[in-house]
């Protein structure tokens, strides 16, 4: 993991987060993040070769339900907190040209 | 009489009798509220009439006499879990303005029972931090003493019971942020085993460790707010459809032959002295009262804060993906749509959560996953295993809630790892999928602060530690001390 945590490439992992960065806080998270990064390396001291990951801690699994309908909640109710809409919609930027 | 001293058994005793009325009780908290919360600014948001128009309701229904377990109690509710008609911002400018749509599984519970839904608790920006220093709206202060911290990221909800300001509170706790607010405040924290709660409404933080408890005065009201919250829901997937246990008759029961497990690994050097004292004081007092203590090992505990701030931030950088200015909150318009989306983000998100969503992109990124995210998944598993084994040689297992008292305001903002270090104790729980339950076992000498005692419990064995927790104060003062406001 050391080789990883000198190629953190900021810019890059806030692009895949979408999400803007100055160039202050990309210095101040990157200096930040360099130490957490070191710090997870001990999990390197344990030989996990032979553990299966744990996801949750749930003993379920595979929980099914009827497929039946329900009410939900109201068109104009889920609309309310919208930044912008129309007819029913939410009204985002064009995206195919 | 100052109604809004008493604990939630006194309360409903009193409503019962008719001696009082859930007007009365609200009206109470208001007035307290009025009168202290500008010195530990604990609530975000209050609607006094709409607050006073439901206890109204209450009291022309008659819900209040009869057998309803809250009928008239006013609770006090993070700013994460959603009141159809009120604000949910969890404390982000994100959220600003959002008012919510729906009721949460657990505020249907809490209408059932006849509670009063009063207002809106103070909390770390989506639940991130263990100071509520990361609230965009302002610092909650302790009650013990207001330049310091009432812990995180509860830290509202904490600070209101134990400032008197309510009479019950809920939070939620994904690796200790009940318990360590409830410690550093003071009162009674306690976080359910996963699945025990129904998530639904509750915003999501990290989805494999969340989980929403109750704030209370006393162990016997926690286990009482526990009958209410506890219970399968089919709208949370993760919610076990296993029954819930009378909480409240298991209290009495005592402790003469219960085992509890000191696991050797908690006991380290760099804790608080005087921390360590007061609860080696309560392992001895649980002793005296007919406990057998053991020796306990959880040999992976030095790895659970890396485990935790990979899987957290990994899921956590998942979760808040959806705040991206299209269907809630705050929307910055940009040259196209992933313009808008990177302006959004980057305006309304505070530095802890932009500093946890890069860390946790970077965890599941390409080329990094299998040896980060992964990683931990895999050393989760023997931190889970190691309480697997703990419990097959104690009942339960004694630790304190956190290494140290609150520490002051600024102390730590600069240093996230610093800060991330001081959940050591808790988010074990949380990684097992355990229950766990933090109640005051003593004070430091100056400044007089409280100290927590944490008691953690088998997978869905809430009644276990609630009966500890019990055994304990009915012993002990300690609960019955008030900060001086």
């Amino acid at each position: 993991m050391s080789e990883n945590t000198s190629t953190f490439d900021i810019s890059y992992v806030a692009h895949l987060a979408r999400m803007h960065l100055t160039d202050a806080e990309k210095a101040k998270i990157s200096a930040q993040l360099k130490d957490i990064l070191t710090y997870v390396e001990k999990l390197n001291e344990l030989d996990v070769s032979h553990v299966e990951p744990t996801a949750h801690a749930t003993p379920l699994s595979n929980v099914f339900r009827k497929d039946e309908v329900r009410p939900s909640i109201d068109r104009e109710k889920v609309l309310q907190n919208a930044p912008e809409q129309a007819r029913d919609l939410f009204i985002v930027p064009k995206i195919v040209e | 009489m100052s109604l809004h001293t008493l604990t939630i058994h006194q309360l409903r005793e009193k409503l019962r009798r008719g001696e009082c009325s859930a007007r009365e009780a609200t009206q109470s908290l208001l007035d307290r509220i009025q009168g202290i919360d500008g010195k530990l600014k604990a609530y975000l948001w209050l609607n006094p009439e709409d607050a006073l128009a439901q206890a109204d309701a209450i009291d022309r229904s008659g819900v209040a006499r009869d057998g309803k377990l809250l009928g008239g109690v006013p609770i006090a509710i993070k700013d994460l879990i959603n009141v159809e008609g009120q604000p949910c911002a969890c404390a982000s400018k994100i959220l600003k303005g959002h008012t919510s749509v729906y009721d949460a599984f657990v505020i249907q519970r809490l209408r059932d029972a006849g509670a009063v839904l009063l207002g809106r608790t103070n909390m770390d920006e989506f639940a991130m931090g263990s100071s509520t220093e990361n609230s965009s709206w302002g610092i909650t202060h302790n009650p013990w003493d207001l330049e310091r911290i009432p812990g995180g990221s509860s830290g509202g909800s904490a600070a209101a019971v134990a400032g008197d300001e309510a009479f019950a509170a809920l939070g939620s706790d994904t690796g200790g942020s009940i318990r360590q607010p409830a410690a550093l405040c003071g009162c009674v924290g306690l976080k359910p085993s996963y699945g025990r709660v129904s998530r639904y409404g509750l915003v999501a933080f990290a989805s494999s460790l969340d989980q929403i408890g109750p704030f209370t005065k006393t162990v016997a009201d926690c286990a009482l707010m526990m009958r209410v919250l506890a219970g399968h829901d089919r709208c949370d997937s993760t919610s076990v459809p296993q029954p819930v246990p009378d909480y409240t008759a298991a209290l009495n029961k005592g402790v003469k032959g219960l085992r509890i497990g000191l696991p050797k690994e908690y006991f380290i050097d760099g804790m608080d002295r005087e921390v360590e004292a007061a609860v080696r004081g309560a392992i001895q007092r649980l002793q005296s009262l007919g406990a057998e203590v053991v020796e306990i090992s959880l040999p992976h505990t030095d790895y659970a804060v890396a485990v935790y701030y990979l899987i957290a931030t990994a899921e956590a950088s998942a979760n808040l993906a959806r705040f991206d200015g299209v269907r809630y909150g705050a929307r910055v318009t940009g040259e196209d749509v992933i313009d808008m989306y990177g302006k959004t983000r980057g305006a309304g998100f505070g530095p802890e959560v932009k500093r946890r969503i890069i860390l946790g992109t970077y965890a599941l990124s390409a080329g990094y996953y299998d040896a980060y995210y992964l990683r931990a998944q895999k050393v989760r598993t023997l931190i889970r295993q190691d309480f697997e084994k703990a419990f097959q040689q104690c009942d339960v297992i004694l630790t304190p809630t956190s290494p140290e008292v609150a520490f002051r305001i600024g102390e730590k903002a600069d240093d996230p790892l610093k800060m991330y270090l001081s959940d050591i104790f808790t988010i074990g729980a949380n990684l097992g999928g355990i229950c766990g339950v933090s109640l005051p076992c003593g004070f430091t000498k100056s400044p007089r602060l409280p100290i927590g005692l944490q008691v953690l419990g088998k997978p869905l064995d809430e009644e276990t530690i609630l009966r500890v927790g019990h055994t304990y104060e009915q012993a002990t003062e300690w609960h019955k001390e008030r900060p001086t406001l």
